[in-house]
């Protein structure tokens, strides 16, 4: 019996109210004022505001706050095993719970990676010891990452694997991409693909372009992604297969993935908050600290192209690609420096700064690309419809805060929004059904 | 000004100052004694990661020309060796309170980052393929002396600009001095996007006699293996400049070290065209007028070693 398995550690269920929140969940067709009873973990009922009787219930004043379905993030580097100088499960979940998140699914180009069904077991004990949100694993499509020869994928999904994916590398042979679809079929899971030709992108840094032409930096081009989509849609369309997109970040790409739609090809795609907020001309300041990651920041071209892509669908979710590092591998030169950021903690709010307050997109459409990608992985989907398991995203849309300012729950520090002041804040994160994150400075009355 | 880490961030006032300046060390260099006493006491550190002989030489002598004490790095040989960190180099050595450091670094960027962890002045000689203000300077220097301006100039920028700091450079400076510019090489070593810099970019030397100035780059013969160039045969009989393309009245730039043959015929760097030793006579003495303007010039805060707290004239011996 293959199914993707998530775990957290076992605390204590959820029994409060949440008076008078603005429920958002535009999947489960709720847009309104309501009381939100939560007990013993599960959404009881949502009730007229001000109508819900409090019993025994902890009482949470949230006139004027948003309470969303929690959010999914299907890509995250958790750095366990070997570099948990970087991140580990328990600091990785608190990141995410304090980001609103209730489920993410962690990546497999760890050291060593994760290829066999005994690692998928160590993991998912492991998170459900220490991890405060749902934690799954995925497994590596080719053992060791080598490229060479597939890994054992129905044992890993009878041991729980989440999926599969390479991330971090692409998979250069198209006979070994194909392979792994044939496999597919017997023991499903998405294989999820980081879409990119080593040849084309060589030894560049940035994205190539006029910036990188300025700063002397080798370039990757867009098209090193979007050839790299083109034949993985068209192979996976031939073995009707299913295939998941890491972080798209060029225009071609976009249109590779919508012409890929099109003609009937099983595929789901995300793009990440940095490359939906940035582009390229931030790398002008060197800073790789912020500003350098794989795939790199594009143009404006590419962002509003990304953009376009959210609302019409063709890019179904949006997933941090959380990627800590140690300072050491970040202060140095540009060129140098380790390529990733962290973005569990200031998803919702970066994304809300950017591109809702100034009217690009709906909080809506926000929202539900936040936590829908839960459903590409066989994971149910975060819901605040009542009987719903509890996963609530309490937020403040009018909070502002300074990033880092107070230090990151990640155990490190290489946010993207580091220094920047956003607007909008997650208040408290309900995973699991069990109050996951509270921020310090959230205070709570407890009704008599 | 506190550093010198780009040529983007000197204003063209700002560039003829530093030039100005350099006239009168010129002046200086002609006389018996060399030597001002300007950064008597201070301490000037040279850290070299890469192999180089004029920028490193020109600086080297012309902090002991302006009297400073000199600590001169080379990676090879040094922690840098053994796995030291940029930073923790860059913080044992500023244990030694240097008034300046001139870093030289394979890395773009690398001397923004040492500005931001020493309290010294930085200089930038040369990072990655980024930038190397001070030939930027040397070479405007060494045009305005044979042109007057560079005002309404025609330059040529000729070769491999995609691994050229100097090109780079060179763009901002001789734009900022008001040269009209174009950029030439093989399609593989001009970068995506250049032309955004302010110049046209062209792939053939055919009109290449409207030019008053041709500035030659460097080809590594390390470019044939990623089919950069097919050939060094194949570059050249498109691209080197030989006594055939070099008209009589045109001036011919090269920041060295020059591969013969190559990017350059042997006539044309002995011709009367040639300033490359005028360039390379001019890197001393714009040397000197950086670190005086980073050190000494204007309101600086007073030099610990000098009694009156002043800088002291140029014009004085030592």
């Amino acid at each position: 019996m293959s199914a993707t398995k998530l775990e957290m550690r076992a605390g204590q269920s959820a029994d409060l109210l949440l008076r008078g929140a603005t429920v958002l969940d535009p999947a489960a067709g709720i847009d309104a004022r309501h009381d939100v009873v939560v007990r013993d973990g599960k959404i009881a009922e949502l009730a007229a505001p001000g109508s819900a009787d409090a019993g025994e219930l902890e009482v949470v004043e949230a006139e004027g706050l948003h309470a969303f379905p929690a959010f999914f993030d299907p890509h995250v580097h958790l750095r366990t095993p070997g570099q948990e100088h970087k991140e580990d499960i328990e600091t990785g979940a608190r990141s995410a719970a304090a980001g609103g998140f209730c489920g993410i699914l962690a990546m497999a180009n760890t050291e060593p990676p994760v290829s066999d069904p005994a690692d998928i077991e160590a993991l998912l004990a492991d998170a459900r010891a220490a991890a405060a949100v749902r934690v799954g694993f995925l497994a590596t499509v080719t053992r060791a990452m080598q490229g060479e020869e597939l890994t054992e994928m129905a044992s890993l999904r009878e041991a729980g694997a989440a999926g599969f994916s390479d991330d971090g590398l692409p998979i250069r042979s198209a006979s070994i991409m194909r392979r792994a679809l044939q496999y597919q079929r017997l023991c499903g899971g998405t294989i999820a693909l980081h879409e990119e030709d080593p040849n084309l992108s060589g030894a560049g840094v940035m994205h190539e372009g006029a910036v990188s032409a300025a700063l002397g930096l080798d370039g990757v081009p867009s098209i090193s992604e979007s050839t790299m989509i083109a034949r993985d849609a068209a192979i996976a369309g031939y073995e009707e297969g299913r295939i998941h997109l890491q972080h798209l970040s060029a225009a071609e790409s976009v249109e590779a993935v919508r012409a890929a739609k099109a003609a009937g090809v099983l595929i789901t795609c995300e793009a990440s908050p940095h490359h939906l907020c940035l582009t390229d001309e931030k790398v002008r300041s060197l800073d790789p600290h912020r500003f350098k990651m794989n795939p790199p920041l594009r143009t404006e071209t590419d962002r509003q192209a990304l953009i376009e892509g959210l609302r019409d669908g063709t890019i179904d979710c949006i997933a941090t690609d959380h990627a800590p590092h140690a300072p050491e591998e970040k202060e140095v030169p540009y060129e140098q420096a380790a390529m990733g950021v962290t973005g569990l903690e200031t998803a919702f709010a970066a994304l809300h700064t950017h591109l809702v307050m100034p009217g690009t997109i709906e909080l809506g459409l926000l929202v539900d690309r936040l936590s829908v990608a839960a459903g590409f992985f066989e994971v149910e989907r975060p819901s605040l419809a009542p009987d719903s398991e509890a996963n609530i995203a309490l937020c403040d849309l009018s909070a502002q805060w300074t990033v880092g300012e107070d230090g990151y729950e990640s155990r490190s520090s290489n946010s993207w929004c580091d220094g920047e002041e956003l607007t909008g804040r997650v208040l408290m994160t309900l995973a699991g059904g069990q109050v996951a994150y509270r921020l310090r400075s959230f205070s709570m009355g407890v009704a008599s | 000004m506190k550093h010198l880490l780009s040529i983007a961030q000197l204003s063209k006032a700002e560039i003829e100052a530093i030039l100005d300046r350099a006239e009168s060390f010129a002046e200086v260099g002609r006389r018996d004694i060399k030597k001002v006493p300007t950064l008597r006491g201070r301490t000037v550190v040279t850290l070299f990661y890469e192999a180089s002989t004029r920028t490193s030489a020109s600086f080297e002598l012309a902090a002991k020309r302006l009297s400073a004490d000199l600590v001169s790095v080379k990676a090879s040989g040094s922690s840098v060796d053994k796995g030291e960190s940029l930073k923790d180099t860059v913080a044992t050595l500023s244990a030694y309170d240097p008034a300046a450091i001139v870093l030289r670094h394979p890395y773009a960027g690398a001397a923004q980052l040492v500005a931001e962890w020493a309290d010294a002045s930085v200089v930038n000689a040369g990072d990655g393929k980024h930038e190397h203000p001070s030939q930027a300077l040397l070479d405007v220097y060494t045009l305005r002396r044979r042109l007057g301006s560079l005002e309404g100039k025609r330059i040529w920028i000729v070769g491999d600009v995609l691994h050229s700091r100097v090109a780079r450079s060179n763009l901002i400076a001789f734009k900022a001095m008001g040269a009209e510019l174009t950029v030439c090489g093989p399609p593989a070593l001009i970068p995506r996007g250049l032309e955004q810099l302010g110049c046209a970019v062209i792939h053939s030397l055919e009109g290449i006699g409207e030019a008053d100035v041709i500035y030659t780059l460097r080809l590594q013969h390390e470019r044939m293996r990623e089919s950069f160039v097919p050939s060094l045969r194949e570059y050249a009989a498109h691209f080197q400049i030989n006594s055939r393309r070099l008209g009589r009245k045109q001036l011919l730039m090269h920041p060295g070290p020059v591969n013969r043959g190559v990017e350059l015929s042997g006539e044309v760097i002995d011709s009367p065209q040639s300033l490359i030793a005028e360039q390379v006579a001019a890197g001393l003495v714009v040397r000197m007028a950086i670190l005086y303007e980073l050190l000494a010039a204007g309101d600086e805060e007073p030099a610990p070693a000098l009694g009156n707290g002043r800088a002291t004239p140029i014009g004085q011996p030592a």
